[in-house]
This record gives C-alpha cells, sequence and structure tokens, in this order.
C-alpha cells in the first residue's frame, strides 16, 4: 500500500525535488555571476587572444593581397609563373604609397633571414610599375633572390591566414622549401633548451621547497595553538613583503662582497669570495624562499587532518617511530605533499623577476624571453606561442596529478 | 564473599607507587598501587579528570609517570617506547588509519612484526570471521558505520594476540542501543579467548555489565577496587557509593557506636541504626547512604522489629516503565527516592505524610560529602 503509493508519487517528487534545486542553483550562480564576468573579461578573454595570435598570420596576407592570391595554386616545384612576379611588383607599389611595407618586411624576416632587406631593397629600385610581361624580369634584375624559389616559398608560407610557424619555431621546429617540418639551424634553435632549464629549475626549487617546508609543516600541525600561530606568522611574513624587495635582499646578502660572502671570509672558512649569485644557486636560493609559504599551507592543512591518535594507534599495534611514520603518516600527509608541489611548481614556471635579477645569462626561464618578444622585439606571435606551449605543459601536468590523485582518495578526518 | 573463586591468579600488571603530574604542580594521579590479574577484565571507572585515562596512557606507555614504577609481568616498562610493548589498545574514536582497507587494517600489527603473507591472510580472515565483516575486508573505514569500525578496531586489537587488550572509552561514540550490544560482544570475546582486558570508562552502568573488577577513580587516587557486586553492596566510601548506583544521602551525627552498628541523630531530626563503615568514632559527622530499592514506604510509624522508621512527606512520583520512584522529603532531603512496584505509584497522593522503613544493615554510615 505504502510502497504503491510512493510509486506514484515518485515522479512529480523528482519534478518538484528539482524545481527546488533549480532556485537554489540560480542563487549560487547568481553569487559567483560578477566574478566570472571579471575573469571572462581579466582572464579567459586574453588567454583566448593569446592563443589566437599564436597561430594568427595576416601581416603580409594585408600588405601583399594580390601576390598571395596569385601565389594560392601555386605548386612550389619551380619557380612562380609572370603573373605571380606582377602582382608583386603591383603589391610592392601600393604597400610603399601606404607605407605599410614594413608590416610585412618584419614578419617574412622571421622566417627567412634577410627578407626585409630584398623587400626594402626590391621597393626602392622599382620606380614604376614594369611593362606587361617584363616583371619577372625586372624583379630579377633589381635582387636576385626573386630567382631563389625559396624566397617564393617563404611568401607563400606566409600568405596565413592562419600558420604553425610560430608555434614549430617555439619547439625548434621549421618548415624548409618542400614545406617539410625539418630542425631549425642552431643559431635559432635555443627554445627546447630554455623549456628543459624552465622545468629543471622549477623542479628544483619544488623538491627544496618540500624538503625545507616538510618538516616546518609538521612543527606547525603538531606545536600547542599559541606557539604554532607565532610560527605559523614567521611563515606568512614574506607574502607581506613586495616580491622585489625581498628579491634584492638575496642580491645583498648573496653577492661577492655580501653578508654571506664576509661572514665566510671573516670566519676563515673562504678565502675567495664564493660565488653565490648570478648563476643556478641564486635563482633556487631566491626562488625557494618566496615559494616556500606555498608549500608549506597546503602541507601544514594536511597534516592539521591527521589525528595524533594514527600514530599512537600505530605504535601500540608494534610499530616503531620510522615506520609508523612511513606507513601511517607519510600517505596521508600525500594530498598535501601534491598540491603543494603542484603549486609550488607551476608557480615557478612562470617566474620572471627572480632569475632575471639574481641569475645569469644561463639561468633565463621561459618568461624572460616571452617577456622579450612581447616588449623589445614586438615579436607577439612567438611570444604567443612560447606562452601556449608553456600553458599546454601546465595544463597537462595538472591533468597527469589529477588522474594521479583521484586513484587514491584519502579522507583527512578520523570520522566521516 | 570470596566463596567460589578460585586462587587469583598472579598479577600480570603491578603500578607501584605512580604518581602523574603535567604542571609541575598537581598531581593527575596522586600515588596509584593497582595489581591487574592475568585473564581477567578490569575497569578503571571514574569521573572525567579523576585520572583513569591518564593512568592508561601511561601503562600504553604515551605517558611516562613522573614518579613509580610499572611492571608488566616482571619486567619495569616505565621506558620501554609503546611499540615494544606488546599491548593491544581500542583508541575512542577507533583511529582506524583512513588510507587503508579493513583487512591492511586488521593487517597491520602482523606485517610490522614480519609475520609470514600466509600466515598474516590466516589470522586476519578469522579475525574478519570473528567479527562476521568478511564480505568488507576491501572497504575503506569511511565506508563503515560506527559500530563496524569499533568491530575492526578490536579484531585489530586482537589479530597480534597481545599478553593485554587497552580500551579506552571504546564505545562513547555509539548509540545506547548498540553500545549495550558491543558490550555485551566484547565480554563475550573476553570469556572465549581468556586476554587481559583493561577497560576505562565513565559509565557505571558500562563498568558493571562487563566487569570482574572496577577500580574506582576519583581526584587521582583510586577510592576502591573490587567486584562490581562488592561496590554496590559494600561501598567504601560516600564517593564510592554516590558514583555506583542510586543512592540516597542523610546527614547526621554518630551518638553512639556499638561493634558494627551506630546509632545516628539525623541532622534533619530522628534517628536511626547504621551499619559503621567509614566513620571515625562517636560525635563525627557522617554521610548515611541508603539505595532506593531497600527502602519500603508504610502508612503508620509503628516500630517493630528493630527497623529503622522516619516519617516522610510525598513530593512526587516518578514512573519508569518497570518500576516507579517515590520522591520523598526525608529529613529535610527533598530528593529522596524510594523505588516502588509496578502500580503502587497511583496509591500515594502528593503532600501525603507516610513513613519510610529500612533495615540497620541497608543503612551505611560513611564519610561526610
Amino acid at each position: 500500500m505504502t510502497a504503491a503509493s510512493s510509486t506514484q508519487t515518485e515522479v512529480p517528487l523528482k519534478r518538484r525535488l528539482r524545481r527546488a534545486e533549480r532556485t537554489r542553483q540560480l542563487k549560487a550562480l547568481a553569487l559567483v555571476l560578477p566574478l566570472l564576468v571579471f575573469l571572462l573579461f581579466t582572464f579567459a578573454g586574453p588567454i583566448a587572444g593569446m592563443l589566437w595570435r599564436a597561430i594568427d598570420d595576416r601581416e603580409v596576407r594585408q600588405v601583399l593581397p594580390q601576390t598571395i592570391a596569385a601565389l594560392a595554386d601555386w605548386d612550389g616545384k619551380d619557380l612562380p609563373d609572370e603573373k605571380a612576379y606582377a602582382a608583386l611588383a603591383s603589391d610592392i607599389q601600393a604597400a610603399r604609397t601606404s607605407g605599410t611595407l614594413a608590416i610585412a618586411a618584419k614578419r617574412l624576416n622571421y622566417a627567412l633571414n634577410g627578407f626585409r632587406t630584398i623587400l626594402t631593397g626590391t621597393s626602392r629600385n622599382l620606380k614604376a610599375m614594369p611593362e606587361a610581361g617584363t616583371a619577372k624580369e625586372t624583379l630579377v634584375k633589381i635582387n636576385a633572390a626573386w630567382r631563389e624559389r625559396s624566397t617564393w616559398t617563404t611568401i607563400k608560407d606566409a600568405g596565413g591566414p592562419v600558420t604553425g610557424f610560430y608555434l614549430l619555431a617555439a619547439l625548434d621546429l621549421t618548415r624548409n622549401a618542400d614545406s617539410a617540418i625539418v630542425a631549425a639551424p642552431p643559431d635559432q634553435a635555443i627554445y627546447r633548451e630554455v623549456f628543459t632549464r624552465t622545468f629543471l629549475i622549477s623542479l628544483s626549487v619544488t623538491a627544496l621547497c618540500l624538503i625545507l617546508g616538510f618538516p616546518v609543516a609538521y612543527l606547525l600541525a603538531t606545536l600547542p595553538p599559541a606557539r604554532s600561530n607565532l610560527l605559523m606568522i614567521f611563515v606568512l611574513l614574506p607574502f607581506w613583503t613586495s616580491l622585489l624587495v625581498r628579491t634584492c635582499a638575496w642580491i645583498v646578502l648573496l653577492q661577492s662582497k655580501g653578508v654571506v660572502n664576509d661572514s665566510l671570509h671573516w670566519l676563515g672558512i673562504i678565502d675567495e669570495p664564493l660565488r653565490l649569485i648570478y648563476n643556478r644557486f641564486g635563482v633556487c636560493v631566491a626562488m625557494t624562499h618566496v615559494l616556500l609559504p606555498f608549500m608549506i599551507l597546503p602541507l601544514y592543512s594536511s597534516m592539521k587532518a591527521i589525528s595524533p591518535a594514527y600514530m599512537r594507534a600505530a605504535a601500540s599495534l608494534g610499530a616503531p617511530p620510522v615506520t609508523a611514520f612511513l606507513r601511517i603518516y607519510l600517505p596521508q600527509t600525500l594530498p598535501g605533499i601534491g598540491a603543494g608541489s603542484l603549486l609550488v611548481f607551476i608557480l615557478a614556471l612562470g617566474y620572471y623577476i627572480t632569475p632575471a635579477l639574481v641569475g645569469g645569462a644561463a639561468d633565463q626561464m621561459i618568461s624572460y624571453f616571452i617577456a622579450l618578444y612581447t616588449t623589445e622585439t614586438a615579436n607577439w606571435g612567438l611570444a604567443s606561442a612560447l606562452g601556449a606551449v608553456l600553458l599546454l605543459a601546465t595544463i597537462l601536468l595538472a591533468l597527469v596529478y589529477g588522474k594521479l590523485v583521484q586513484g587514491q582518495q584519502v579522507t583527512g578526518g578520523m570520522k566521516n | 564473599m570470596e566463596a567460589g573463586m578460585v586462587t587469583p591468579a598472579p598479577a600480570l600488571v603491578r603500578f607501584s607507587g605512580i604518581q602523574k603530574t603535567y604542571d609541575g604542580e598537581h598531581l593527575v594521579v596522586k600515588n596509584l598501587d593497582l595489581d591487574i590479574r592475568k585473564g581477567e577484565f578490569i575497569t578503571l571507572l571514574g569521573p572525567s579528570g579523576s585520572g583513569k585515562t591518564t593512568s592508561l596512557m601511561m601503562l600504553a606507555g604515551f605517558e611516562v609517570p613522573t614518579h613509580g614504577e610499572i611492571y608488566l609481568g616482571d619486567r619495569p616498562i616505565k621506558n620501554m617506547p609503546p611499540h615494544k610493548r606488546d599491548i593491544g589498545m581500542v583508541f575512542q574514536n577507533y583511529a582506524l588509519f583512513p588510507h587503508l582497507t579493513i583487512a591492511e587494517n586488521i593487517a597491520f600489527p602482523l606485517s610490522v612484526r614480519n609475520t609470514s603473507k600466509a600466515e598474516a591472510q590466516e589470522r586476519v580472515n578469522a579475525a574478519l570471521r570473528m567479527i562476521k565483516m568478511e564480505a568488507m575486508a576491501h572497504r575503506r573505514p569511511g565506508q563503515l558505520s560506527g559500530g563496524q569500525q569499533q568491530r575492526v578496531a578490536l579484531a585489530r586489537a586482537l589479530v597480534f594476540n597481545p599478553q593485554l587488550v587497552l580500551m579506552d572509552e571504546p564505545l562513547g561514540a555509539l548509540d545506547k542501543r548498540l553500545r549495550e550490544q558491543m558490550q555485551l560482544e566484547i565480554k563475550q570475546l573476553h570469556e572465549r579467548m581468556g586476554i587481559t582486558i583493561v577497560y576505562v570508562t565513565h559509565d557505571q552502568s558500562e563498568a558493571l555489565t562487563m566487569s570482574d573488577r572496577i577500580a574506582v577513580f576519583n581526584d587521582g587516587i583510586v577510592q576502591q577496587i573490587d567486584r562490581p557486586d562488592a561496590l554496590y553492596e559494600h561501598p567504601a566510601n560516600s564517593f564510592v557509593a554516590h558514583f555506583i548506583g542510586e543512592n540516597n544521602v542523610l546527614a547526621g551525627t554518630v551518638e553512639a557506636v556499638d561493634k558494627d552498628y551506630c546509632r545516628v541523630a539525623l541532622a534533619g531530626g530522628g534517628t536511626v541504626t547504621a551499619r559503621a563503615v567509614n566513620i571515625s568514632g562517636a560525635g563525627a559527622s557522617t554521610s548515611l547512604s541508603v539505595r532506593p530499592e531497600r527502602i519500603a514506604i508504610v502508612p503508620d510509624g509503628s516500630s517493630g522489629d528493630g527497623a529503622n522508621r522516619l516519617p516522610a512527606r510525598v513530593q512526587n512520583t516518578i514512573y519508569l516503565g518497570d518500576h516507579a520512584l517515590a520522591v520523598l522529603d526525608v529529613a529535610g532531603n527533598g530528593e529522596f527516592m524510594v523505588k516502588l512496584q509496578p502500580g503502587a505509584h497511583d496509591s500515594l497522593g502528593h503532600g501525603e505524610n507516610v513513613f519510610i522503613t529500612f533495615r540497620p544493615e541497608d543503612c551505611l554510615a560513611l564519610d561526610p560529602v
């Protein structure tokens, strides 16, 4: 009787539940909406724009539209026909008038060193539009490069509207005259090394933070509240000082006439000042100092949730302290270790100011080059491509981490 | 009193002159001498702050005595780390390792002792059978109910056959019905396996249900150690009389002592004969203790058989199902309880003047409260 009536009312009940839930969800949405809109404009938008710039390639197409159109069905095996030469001559004439030739020259110069000279020289010597049928002859006379197939493939490749050119360059790859992907020439192939260096420095800093932070977090989690609060203030103290000030403090400490070297010299431990800064050591020390709280706080929160009763239980069951720590305590801190390491590693990947100030030329991380191309050389395409590669690598890491923790969900509290 | 009991087994644990202080000013345990016999179920009973849990923690090795020595077998263990003591322990909140399955939790004490895989597997299976949870071997503690977690904690503390098992208020977090069921299960386990159990609780009915002997703690001192029935029938002092079971207190002064009995003049008027248990002599003030079920209500004050008789006024009656209580005003005590048979509570009117009667041997003259 009751069973029958409950199945009868089940459907309307579910619908009523959903309706009740919907109001609640709408309220929740209304609460996060302002932040969502803010993030859309300040975070998601710019990132999408940056990712787009990594493949956007419309500069040459805008300046040399007829040439790109003429090259559209060129197979690239021999030199293009007379029609393409005439289109180029016409485009150059038009660009000179509108003063946009430099935009195309800059983009083509990225792909083929010296292209700027070819284009500006041609423009300068091309007084008037050549007679019909003589465009090829005229251009080749002005600059022999117009007889090279690679000159024309460069223009065709840069024709857009989208390109893999910047992304390939970010991975030390390029396309040869036959459009095959090959390794970039050694003088341009630096990014793989920079990426490797960025990951190595980040890994070292993460490992250092873990080694230094774990005992502190343990102390924080086990001390009586009054003393652990005081210690927590010391842990958080770096957050209250500007990053720049802290980094400069390290310069003062570590330079060859700095506090550390002077003290060691005074103690008679060293005769010559040690080289502590403007190298990898200085970068790792300064970055570890800055990032340490990001490791300690997640560790602390995971350790705080571990009741001391677990260690007592392990001891009463016959486990010596080291065994109890390795088999009972450590596994329960794994979520904290994972969260802290991921946080520090990802933050370290994007570090820019600290390596720039306390590192040498061989210690610059990928962000330095991104900044360089954004502000100095205005090669936004390459800057965006480097950023996109970094973003992709970071997302991959975060996904791997997510998979790893999903496998071993650990509950922090004793009862649940 | 000891009839029917064989010679007591030798002491497995001996607390000798144990003192413990945390702050260097107050002794939490004042002077503990306690023998725990092999195979017995002993309960440390007392209100919170009485030193019972501290005593248990010193036995487990998590606290170090400030003074005195603890012997396990013949070996002093004051400075032995907990993991070498071979003592199983069940904690208040179970302390099951949340990252391990039920089977892994139970196997933990075996694996740290390097028991062979096959033997460990066999003993874990036997333990799971014992607590009837074979089907849940691969669940995590978080997926179990409180009662199930308690059973696993029990199995984990027993699986390595420790010479002693300590239990620190293990049933405190369970509801009443489950708690009573677990009390019986633990009692049965104790009888079947012949292990020695030291049990800490503040619940006197739990202690009475399960224990062979109970040590009543108060204020850092063991007030009395005895069998449950002896504690109830022959409390050594007012604290024990009051802490174990229901109790009526009447204040008075000792007039005369005659061997085992004494005459006591009540502060609220009247004189009764009581058993002299814990008084210093004639002229001393005393607290009389009478159990509610040892008192009868009679309509008139005519005395006959030497029993004590006191006038009383009915304040209230309380119906409790299997019995009823009459709340009386007797000699200035307005909360004097008398147990009534079912049905008897209807016959008493509020404000009615009656008489109560109780035998001198059921009235104990104890130290003044």
